[in-house]
């Protein structure tokens, strides 16, 4: 198992968004959360990347316990990769910065070296020609697609996304969707936060339903999105349904 | 490629035409406006029953031309006294302000003093911090004791250290923490975080009122004349005892206006480009 989630709890004061939550991911293997806006997927991704401390439970990274309080989290973050709704791009450094910040600075490799490896991904997402822009100056498909480059030039063991496509205008969301196919091809680990339950459909290996701070449901994503057991799956689908997103 | 010259239809001809007589009415309204203001303004001045006596006590051209070169080379002295001293008051803002973003337990009694001290320094009046290191300080007869000029800089920059600490704080705290989370998932440690995408946004966001603050300083500099230096104050202040006549105060408010308006003109500038650059969108 690349990551394991054992019993997973966290409060905000009396709010319990993560209530014994449990859920592995193997290697390559895709896993979409979905579930209603509060029942956790955000909060659950901090906790794997340690951005967010956790009540209770254990997660492991590749075996190793990273919820260890004696950890360095810094070391355990350099294993993951972390892309937000919103980019969270560095608004005073070029593209090319932003992309090369952590490979020079945590991973110490030569600056060429660096801005080598960052134009060949550019160029792969089709961006060479931003490397020298401002993140105001892209477009916000632009953007995420940097931020998405900029987490894997440190070679992550596990991609997490989460809601990558929901700050886009809908004829944006397109081009960062082909690119997160395109990583599935490469063989990336990666779970994703999302509501577009077409794209889980089509990328995920697994779907789970996050409901009340719990995986509710999983199974392949025609399961759970087609045949779904849990009356509040039904539920949580109709919506989306009702809302024109399926 | 050729540029096709748009022809402005009836109605868009008409509309600048309109616009063009508006534009001319407003300037012509507000040279009259400034006009009749300016005039009410010299007679009552010069109309006062005071003004004779006023002139030749505030205005005496002679007096002005006899202190102005003892003037000058007092403002020299502020000159230098304000370089030095805003360098220094920036470095020890920064320091301050990093000091107080600290975490973690070693640091308490750092974080302790360093918020004891903007809190302090915020509060005293510069003119008894002046006193304090300029008589005091001396008074302890210690070896090697610098300067009275030195002394009054040291006070200058502790107190507006103090300012300048709260300045880039609030910068600090101004930059979201979805850049501090960004930063840490790539795997940069607080202190990378800190110094590669805080900090340089918390400078760039505070670079007006740092400013501000250092138009401020720079009359301020003129206080240090009160520890005895012969600054420009101190030198027209001489020169207003020895001729019982206050022109050369007014000279001397002159220059340090005079002194000021390049760093205020790029304080604005530097205003106005970072609020169109926030109207621009992030």
């Amino acid at each position: 198992m690349v990551l394991s989630c054992q019993d997973v709890r966290k409060t905000f004061g009396a709010n319990v968004v993560l209530d014994g939550l449990t859920l592995d991911v193997g290697e390559h293997e895709v896993v979409a959360l979905i579930g209603a806006s509060g029942s956790g997927k955000s909060t659950l991704l901090r906790c794997v990347n340690l951005l967010a401390e956790i009540d209770d439970g254990t997660i492991r990274l590749d075996g190793e316990d990273i919820t260890d309080p004696r950890i360095n989290p810094d070391a355990v973050r350099q294993k993951i990769g972390l892309v937000f709704q919103s980019y969270n791009l560095f608004p005073h450094m070029t593209v090319l910065d932003n992309i090369t910040l952590a490979p020079v600075r945590v991973h110490k490799r030569p600056v060429a070296e660096a801005r080598e490896q960052a134009h060949e991904w550019l160029k792969r997402v089709g961006l060479a020609d931003k490397a020298g822009a401002y993140p105001d100056r892209l477009s916000g498909g632009q953007q995420q697609r940097v931020a998405i480059v900029r987490a894997l030039v440190n070679n992550p063991r596990l991609l997490l996304l989460d809601e990558v496509t929901s700050a886009l205008d809908p004829e944006l969301v397109g081009e960062v969707l082909t690119m997160i196919r395109d990583l599935k091809g490469d063989g990336m680990t990666m779970v994703l936060a999302t509501h577009e339950m077409g794209f889980a459909r089509q990328v995920a290996d697994r779907v789970a339903f996050l409901d009340k701070g719990k995986v509710l449901e999983e199974g392949p994503p025609a399961q759970v999105l087609g045949e779904p057991v849990e009356p509040r799956t039904r539920q949580f689908l109709a919506r989306i349904i009702e809302a024109g997103r399926l | 490629m050729t540029v096709q010259l748009h022809q402005p239809s009836e109605i868009q001809r008409g509309r600048i035409a309109y616009r063009r007589k508006q534009a001319i009415r407003s300037v012509l309204l507000a040279a009259l406006s400034t006009a009749v203001i300016g005039a009410v303004l010299v007679v009552l001045v010069t109309g006062a029953p005071g003004w004779d006596r006023v002139k030749q006590s505030f205005f005496d051209p002679d007096v002005a031309r006899e202190y102005l070169p003892a003037i000058l080379e007092g403002l020299w002295l502020n000159i230098r006294l304000f370089v030095v001293c805003a360098v220094c008051a920036l470095a020890l803002g920064l320091v301050i302000a990093i000091l107080r973003t600290l975490r973690g337990p070693v640091f308490f009694p750092v974080r302790a003093l360093a918020t004891a001290y903007t809190y302090s320094f915020r509060g005293l009046p510069l003119i008894i911090v002046i006193y304090l290191f300029a008589f005091g300080i001396p008074g302890l007869r210690l070896q090697g004791t610098p300067s009275v000029t030195v002394l009054g800089g040291a006070a200058l920059v502790i107190t507006y250290g103090a300012y300048l600490a709260e300045v880039i704080r609030s910068g600090i705290e101004s930059v979201h923490p979805s850049q501090v989370a960004a930063a840490r998932s790539l795997g940069l440690s607080y202190r990378q975080a800190m110094r590669h995408v805080v900090l340089p946004q918390a400078v760039r966001r505070s670079a007006p009122p740092l400013l501000n603050d250092t138009v401020a300083m720079q009359k301020d500099v003129g206080l240090i004349s009160l520890a005895g230096p012969i600054d420009a104050i101190r030198a027209a202040q001489i020169g207003v005892a020895s001729d019982a006549n206050f022109t050369p105060y007014v000279v001397a408010g002159v220059l340090f206006v005079l002194l000021a308006l390049p760093l205020i003109g790029v304080t604005d500038f530097v205003t106005l480009r970072a609020a169109r650059r926030q109207n621009a969108g992030t």
